[in-house]
């Protein structure tokens, strides 16, 4: 490389960096009422991270959406609560047990709660008329978000049409939409499941305790260590072991598993993620296995 | 040498441009076992003996019915010396759309062509709007090699009439590679071929990972469209106020004397602002913010240029045009074009010249541009843009016309008589 005195912005985590920055002022610059979806996973805390960096020294000027299905690690929502205090930030939760309780929504038979969430976030987008809606999601996750863009527009009816997306241009994002559309915004679009670990680690970014190898008692269902909860506990038959465990996503409780895993900081975690055979979604999300394009069915629908 | 790579795929159909995409995932590792799986399972599903490498990357319901690619798909994969974004362009239904979309931000493009039908009018057309969009470097691989039984003398004919057609785009001979592969047996993709003695070249990733990556050029006079005004307010800082924005040419460096368009006032650069510190410098590509000496009244859709160099702005856009919508364009429509941080209404008060996709022939003064052809247009803007020619500086010279009505993006829009590129052979009138 030649030598220069400026600091070019070459190396991929700032480039990525200044790409996820551009898209928060973006949005800021375009919309009137963005909100970010926030599960206190690492993908939405390294979301909250670049806003936080877009808009220094200013306040994030968005709120945070949860939709808590009520099945969470004690430890995430205790992580949530701190990160808002801590920034000052606006938090709108939207409890997918409320609309069960009334009947918007009928338990599943599987007791699983992932795919419960479409409605109350619609629901949730609607009241507040939130137009620009900022979601973790990396194309290199799945299949069908390969395909999404950056902007992208969703119907009246909060759907996604792969067949009628907008081509998207050089950087020149289009945020433009009619009255009761919304744009779902991925500022994460082109990084890699690598790529957000090791840049957790050069910016110390913190995380939820259960990214990181601890003591729990689980057991095995469909292949999963899964954990008990409020979402419930072993079956008749299902044996509990206490394991060294870690998670690689965070979800419903119900359908989210543990990977036996001795890594205990961001540093073991990155060598662990480079020799792993399987993806995060693969090793340890029950709701992907459904079928071939499970992740497109849920996201026609209006999901995440 | 830059640790990231961003390539566009371009092909015709059956082409086997899924199944070379899914080989440089696979033998990259970075296709992992339940992917792997799942491809296994669907191959088996579908009566296939081998896996079908090409549903790794064919990600909707309908492409996988229909076995086709539809949408421009982003994939990542990684060697220990470069990181790779490939935006995989479908080569059939609305190609140009799609090849235009994926070549936007592509610093390579990779063509594919079936050794045994060679260049293809598609080629052309592809290599052609590759060109229009200034990606700098081209590959062609010949795929199916194996199926011309490693035939060499197939494989120069092939390679010559390629590397001719990209000299009468105006590439440079160093900038165009032609690599002998099968995707479907991996010869020369990743693993170099047994069974090509005489080719002496580098597969097809070792060249992926060796190209040089022109940087943006470093002497021309910063850009800052604005973003964003930050004016936090609070006890801390009552009286902040910086512009945001990513810088889209040149180095700003602090103490610079800065004019801001259109206002044309002035003022220099007190200090450059990120949450982790100020900068001395920042270049082109980073997302920073400005601190001036002066208040002045500064917003959204304002550039902030070197002094030394101001921008000229212009409301009278010459430009070239992709039409990407069903709905055809004609002189006199009313329209919204994005450039910049800005979006301005403009009127199309021109249609000059229409390049016939099939013949690659251009027609002058057309009634319509239909869906993806490509033109010269005049177009009338409400308020002057800083532009600058395509040729000279992509970021600042790029635009998108959107329909005020429903929002959708109608075009891509390059400023400037870039169309020359094309006109020397391929497009001349």
């Amino acid at each position: 490389m030649t030598a220069s005195t400026a600091p070019i912005a070459t190396d991929k985590l700032t480039a990525l960096e200044a790409e996820g920055i551009h898209i928060f002022r973006e949005v800021a610059g375009e919309f009137d009422r963005p909100v970010i979806l926030f599960s206190g996973g690492k993908d939405s805390t390294l979301l909250l991270h670049l806003a936080i960096k877009a808009f220094w020294p200013a306040p994030v000027p968005f709120p945070l959406l949860h939709v808590d299905t009520g099945h969470n690690f004690d430890e995430v929502i205790e992580f949530r609560d701190n990160l808002v205090e801590k920034h000052g930030l606006r938090l709108v939760v939207a409890l997918v047990q409320e609309w069960i309780d009334d009947g918007r929504l009928a338990e599943r038979p599987d007791g699983t709660r992932n795919p419960l969430q479409t409605t109350p976030l619609l629901d949730t987008i609607n009241e507040h008329k939130f137009d620009a809606v900022f979601g973790g999601g990396r194309r290199d996750e799945e299949r069908a978000r390969a395909k999404e863009r950056v902007f992208s527009l969703r119907n009246a009816f909060g759907q996604w049409e792969p067949r009628r997306q907008r081509p998207e241009l050089w950087n020149l994002y289009n945020g433009r939409h009619r009255p009761g559309e919304h744009v779902r915004v991925f500022p994460l679009s082109n990084w890699t499941e690598l790529d957000v670990w090791t840049y957790i680690e050069r910016e110390g970014v913190e995380l939820p305790s259960i990214y990181f190898a601890h003591q729990r008692d689980v057991f095995s269902r469909d292949g999963m260590w899964l954990t008990s909860g409020p979402w419930g506990g072993p079956r008749d038959g299902e044996e509990v072991f206490s394991k060294t465990v870690r998670y690689r996503t965070v979800g419903d409780g119900s359908c989210t598993g543990a990977v036996e895993s001795d890594a205990a900081d961001v540093r073991t975690v990155i060598a662990e993620v480079q020799a792993s055979r399987l993806t995060e979604r693969g090793a340890t999300r029950a709701d992907d296995r459904l079928s071939e394009a499970a992740m497109e069915d849920r996201k026609r629908e209006g999901y995440f | 040498m830059s640790d990231l790579l961003r390539l566009a795929t371009a092909g015709s159909v059956d082409d086997g441009k899924s199944t070379l995409v899914g080989r440089l995932l696979y033998d990259t590792k970075s296709v992992l076992a339940d992917q792997l799986d799942a491809v296994e399972r669907a191959s088996v599903d579908r009566g296939l003996s081998t896996p079908d490498l090409s549903l790794l990357v064919d990600g909707l319901r309908s492409e996988r019915e229909q076995g086709i690619t539809i949408d421009v798909a982003y994939r990542y994969f990684a060697t220990p010396r470069r990181t790779f974004v490939l935006a995989d362009t479908p080569g059939h239904v609305q190609y140009t759309r799609n090849t235009v979309t994926g070549a936007s931000t592509a610093q390579l493009g990779v063509l594919l062509v079936d050794a045994r039908k060679g260049v293809l009018e598609q080629t052309r057309r592809h290599a052609a709007v590759l060109a229009l969009l200034g990606v700098p470097r081209l590959v062609l691989a010949v795929n199916k090699i194996d199926l011309v039984d490693y035939d060499e003398a197939t494989f120069a004919v092939i390679a010559k009439e390629f590397t001719t057609h990209a000299a009468e785009l105006g590439y440079a001979e160093g900038a165009v590679l032609a690599v002998p592969v099968s995707a479907l047996l991996g010869d020369n993709v990743a693993m170099p071929s047994g069974k090509t003695p005489w080719y002496s070249g580098p597969t097809l990733l070792q060249h992926l990972e060796t190209v040089p990556v022109a940087p943006d050029p470093e002497d021309v006079p910063f850009r800052l469209p604005v973003q964003y005004v930050i004016r936090p307010r609070t006890a801390e800082y009552p009286d902040y106020r910086g512009y945001a924005g990513q810088l889209t040419a040149g180095t700003v460096r602090e103490g610079d004397e800065v004019v801001v368009v259109p206002s044309g006032r002035r003022s220099r650069v007190e200090r450059i602002d990120t949450a982790d510190g100020p900068l001395p410098a920042a270049a082109s590509g980073r997302s920073i913010t400005l601190v001036l000496a002066d208040d002045l009244d500064i917003s959204r859709g304002d550039v902030i240029a070197s002094a030394s160099h101001v921008p000229t702005a212009t409301d009278e856009l010459d430009a070239t045009v992709c039409w990407l919508s069903e709905q055809p364009l004609r002189a006199g429509a009313r329209v919204l074009v994005k450039h910049g941080t800005k979006t301005v209404q403009a009127m199309v008060t021109e249609l000059g010249k229409r390049f016939e996709e099939q013949t690659l022939s251009s027609v002058d003064a057309p009634d319509a541009l239909q869906l993806n052809e490509i033109g010269r247009v005049q177009l009338r803007t409400s308020e002057p843009l800083p532009v600058d020619d395509y040729s000279v500086n992509a970021r600042t010279g790029s635009f998108i016309i959107i329909e005020p009505k429903d929002g959708d993006t109608l075009a891509a829009g390059l400023i400037g008589a870039t169309l020359p590129v094309l006109g020397n052979a391929a497009l001349s009138t």
